[in-house]
């Protein structure tokens, strides 16, 4: 059936009209960041600019601290990130390869604390913390962004380890390895696409926590995501470098995102098992 | 069959991972399939490891997590305020910190804004992100790209950074919105302060979270609409059924699992959204949109009165519980291998 023109035309202009919806804010935020003061400040907004400057940028990296938040995102990021990793990868190998008793329960565990209601705790996790006298530090927020995401971690690495064919493994044992052996040679490099992706998610999660670091960490401790909702309140109306760190904020976290794209569906051990 | 497995090495990913004595063992003849009968120690092992393998797991869930949900319960019933927190003493009140919360109208105010709030968001969210998925099925190759990349670009956006572009977007100076709507001839929103009212507050808000959560529900639809075979769609065409009609009595059946789903986690992520209300305007003006996280997030640490705030994130945890209960009966439903 042949739609006529305005039908086969009206998807296409809602498309471009909501294209520039969802990508305005981002647009805007970039553009902002590269404008000269004079265009930021001016009484009808330049709205694609010709001309740019890089000053808003270096007053945001030269902002007091910046390379402290900086260190402390990566270092409590990373740091979470490795730590639920290598939890998740024990438990889930449990979940995805072997038969127990509990382990729909843990499942199901697993499945609750994915929904952790993290933004109400923080009274308790304040406590907690400031009863060990680790406030301002970097250890609780990591062991807790750990936590945070480690049920998502756990969920997902099951499916991975249970797309790894047990052939393979059968197959490294019939060779001569040990369990342990079959795992660590056979599974785990087999493995590595999906600790990969598995691992972005949890970095993007970390990296863009923002209730616990609130009320957990000041003088120093702070992490990027603190940083960057104080820094208008710090600098005033500079929303040049205010938006040039929003920028930079943003930008780990969008390379991360099209690198997930990409790497989305991985073929690896499509052809490790003759049928 | 050895042979077999021996293809099966050499296809490996990593020829490093392949132990070096493999290739001796497979030409030194037929080797059992599995491994020979493991001595009774072995096997009481093997019973075990299931359960330490667990363990770190399930000990970081307890410190990290129930730890922190059994503190809080234990606090809500505590007064908790800067006295007792630095003579380090407990005094315990019994239910005196709910009696107040559940007989002050500030309670109830808040906890009405709160699912008001999740109502109108949810809706929105649901319904564009439903129409835009539906689109996205209908478009060409390269506009679905287009509308794809516009979509993942607002999903990669950090919230901490979308209320901070959207404060900067909602400026009452040098604002794009208020400039926009003064020269499309809405002349009073010219220096337009939309921080300073509630329900404007709240509209920026809800833009701003309807703006991000759609991605996901548009996206996740449209990769649900390409495992129903189009000639569904061809059959209800032919039977004479318009597009209303065919999405609630054909496509709406075939994907309700993943509608009902949806719905919940929206509606839970909502209801619990803090980062999006608090960083955006604090609650203010004069707590006028604190909803019920911000609320106990104020009360706590903002009027330090810890029993307080915690007793009420214990009620919020509690309606957030029972959403949950539906949301995994749900996907516990459609889930039958775990």
């Amino acid at each position: 059936m042949r739609r006529s023109l305005a039908g086969r035309l009206w998807p296409n202009i809602i498309a471009v009209v909501l294209f520039a919806f969802f990508v305005f804010p981002v647009y805007w935020m970039v553009t902002t960041a590269f404008k000269p003061d004079l265009d930021i400040v001016s009484s009808t907004p330049v709205l694609f600019p010709l001309h740019g400057t890089l000053g808003h940028f270096s007053r945001a990296v030269h902002a007091a601290g910046f390379w402290t938040f900086v260190r402390n995102s990566f270092t409590v990021t990373i740091g979470a990130v490795l730590l639920s990793l290598i939890v998740a990868t024990l438990s889930s190998f449990a979940v995805a390869r072997m038969r127990f008793k509990g382990r729909k329960a843990f499942i199901l565990m697993i499945m609750m604390a994915q929904m952790a209601p993290w933004e109400v705790l923080t009274i308790s996790v304040y406590l907690i913390v400031r009863d060990s006298d680790a406030l301002n530090s970097l250890l609780p927020l990591t062991l807790f962004y750990m936590m945070m995401v480690l049920p998502f971690t756990v969920w997902t690495l099951r499916g991975f380890i249970a797309a790894v064919p047990k052939e393979l493994e059968e197959a490294a044992l019939v060779d001569g390895c040990t369990r342990f052996q079959a795992v660590v040679r056979v599974v785990l490099p087999l493995l590595a696409p999906g600790l990969m992706a598995t691992s972005l998610f949890g970095y993007i999660t970390a990296w863009n926590e923002y209730a616990l670091v609130l009320i957990l960490n000041k003088e120093g401790g702070e992490t990027l995501t603190l940083w960057l909702t104080q820094f208008q309140t710090n600098f005033g109306d500079d929303w040049g470098a205010t938006m040039a760190a929003a920028t930079l904020f943003t930008l780990p976290v969008v390379v991360v995102f099209l690198f997930m794209q990409r790497r989305a569906g991985t073929g690896m051990t499509a052809g490790a098992v003759k049928g | 069959m050895a042979a077999q497995y021996r293809g099966t090495k050499t296809r490996g990913p990593d020829p490093a991972a392949t132990p070096p004595q493999a290739a001796t063992v497979l030409t030194a003849g037929p080797t059992p399939p599995s491994r020979p009968v493991s001595p009774s120690g072995t096997r009481r092992r093997t019973r075990f490891t299931p359960y330490l393998l667990l363990l770190p797991t399930l000990a970081a869930t307890a410190l990290l997590l129930g730890y922190p949900l059994v503190r809080n319960l234990l606090i809500s019933f505590q007064t908790l305020e800067p006295f007792q927190l630095i003579q380090h003493t407990t005094e315990w009140n019994g239910f005196g910190n709910y009696t107040d919360q559940l007989t002050s109208s500030e309670f109830w105010h808040t906890a009405g804004r709160s699912v008001a709030f999740t109502a109108a968001n949810v809706v929105l969210i649901m319904a564009a992100g439903t129409l835009i998925g539906l689109l996205l099925n209908r478009l060409g190759k390269r506009m679905r790209l287009l509308l794809s990349l516009g979509l993942v670009l607002a999903w990669a956006m950090p919230q901490v950074v979308g209320t901070t572009v959207y404060q900067w977007l909602f400026d009452t100076q040098n604002g794009v919105v208020n400039w926009g709507l003064d020269s499309l001839g809405w002349h009073s929103m010219h220096g337009y302060n939309w921080f300073g009212h509630q329900l404007s507050t709240f509209a920026v808000i809800t833009l701003m979270v309807v703006w991000g959560s759609i991605p996901f529900v548009a996206l996740n639809l449209f990769a649900g609409l390409t495992t129903v075979s189009a000639e569904i769609f061809e059959a209800a065409r032919m039977d004479g059924a318009g597009a209303w009609r065919t999405f609630w009595q054909v496509l709406f059946p075939i994907l309700k699992p993943f509608f009902l789903s949806t719905t919940f986690l929206e509606i839970i992520w909502v209801f619990k959204a803090f980062t999006q209300v608090y960083a955006l305007n604090a609650g203010g003006p004069e707590g006028l949109t604190e909803t019920l996280p911000v609320y106990a997030y104020v009360e706590g640490f903002g009027n330090q009165h810890f029993g307080t705030g915690a007793a009420i994130s214990m009620l919020t945890i509690v309606i957030l519980a029972a959403l949950m209960s539906y949301y995994f009966r749900v996907i516990l439903k459609e889930e039958d291998e775990l």
